[in-house]
């Protein structure tokens, strides 16, 4: 084959890839797809549960841990300011380490290097609470996670990750949430996947979770056997949705069916 | 204590119908359900809700095993006087939380 016809081969390839992506101005969050009940409950602190959470992770936030008997305020002050736009730029890469990180890895890396403390177990209430007292600080700002030459294996990754067919049915995120995204699985609206209200309080959960319990839950559901919480392939993943949700507006605290 | 959020107006008209609004933390775990080693996980759920204004109940509910978590409870009363709404959960194990809010009634 000669390399002008590969060439072309290559675009063509290119083009029915770029095709099943959904255009920027088409995106719509979960929310939209929402009751209305839902949606006001998610509107208001005094009904949002995850009001809840949030208090608890005020608390935290003024509590000194670890053998450095630092609070977080001690150096970030008041979260209002000092965390605004954080959670929207997560996750994020580390140049101590050379990971990618997300919010919760951030939070804990925190807790161990500056309080000296016992990173949470990831998912726990407190580490919940946290998560999303800081990202709370956010809402409504647009999501704007780094795009550059050191974070493009990470993105890649993750978007390989989406485009992968797994499990026992087979399925690949995209062929759901870009390719069927508002058709129906059942009763239900096929949501087309953004990150934009996480943690979120999930009425399916009775509580509050994060965006890779939720991400376990659809690999179960394509019955792939799920990454472990936190595992390097989820924030990659996260690292490709939230690109994916760039400049969509922040929920967090999300409420979600 | 477990946490709760209760929202409601800090001024009224006399006379006026404000709404309460009122969400608990909590698990309100059914009795009917199992661990996955078959173990039945037993009954922890808030059983009553009352909010009394200035010392006389003015709503109260019972709860039962298949409400949801977190329970949200809203409902509405006439604002008569300055005062204090006090609000108190109960339930299995001893659970109990309190609440104490204050309305300026013009």
């Amino acid at each position: 084959m000669s390399v002008r016809v590969l060439r072309l081969f290559l675009l063509l390839a290119l083009a029915c890839a770029a095709r099943a992506e959904i255009p920027l101005a088409e995106r719509r969050s979960g929310y939209e797809d929402m009751g209305r009940e839902t949606r006001a409950m998610q509107d208001d602190d005094a009904t949002n549960p995850a009001t809840l959470w949030v208090l608890d992770g005020e608390s935290l936030w003024q509590r000194k841990e670890g053998a450095a008997a630092r609070a977080c305020a001690d150096c970030h002050r008041d979260a209002r300011d000092s965390m605004k736009g954080v959670a929207a730029r997560h996750p994020a890469f580390d140049a101590a380490t050379g990971k990618l990180l997300n919010l919760e890895q951030r939070i804990n890396g925190c807790r161990v290097e500056r309080q000296q403390a016992k990173p949470f177990a990831y998912e726990s209430r407190e580490l919940l609470a946290l998560t999303v007292f800081v990202a709370r600080q956010s809402r409504g700002m647009p999501i704007a996670v780094e795009s550059s030459e050191r974070t493009k294996p990470f993105l890649e990754a993750g978007r390989a990750t989406f485009r992968r067919r797994q499990g026992q049915l087979n399925l690949a995120c995209v062929q759901c949430h870009d390719e069927r995204a508002g058709r129906r699985l059942a009763g239900t609206v096929i949501p087309q996947a953004h990150p934009t209200g996480y943690p979120i309080y999930r009425l399916e959960w009775q509580g509050l979770g994060s965006l890779h319990r939720r991400m376990r839950n659809c690999m179960a559901g394509i019955r792939a056997e799920p990454y472990a919480l936190g595992a390097p392939e989820f924030v990659e993943l996260e690292m490709f949705l939230m690109w994916r949700a760039r400049g969509m507006r922040l929920e967090t605290p999300g409420v979600r069916p | 204590m477990a946490r709760v959020v209760v929202n409601l107006p800090q001024r009224a008209r006399r006379g006026e119908i404000i709404e309460i609004r009122t969400l608990a933390g909590h698990g309100m775990e059914t009795g009917f359900r199992r661990t996955q080693l078959g173990e039945l996980i037993p009954r922890d759920i808030i059983t009553r809700f009352t909010c009394s204004y200035n010392g006389v109940e003015v709503f109260r509910a019972e709860l039962h095993p298949a409400m949801a978590a977190n329970p949200l409870i809203a409902f509405s009363t006439v604002a008569t006087e300055s005062g204090t709404l006090e609000f108190r959960w109960t339930g299995d194990n001893g659970f109990s939380a309190t609440h104490s809010a204050s309305i300026t009634v013009d």
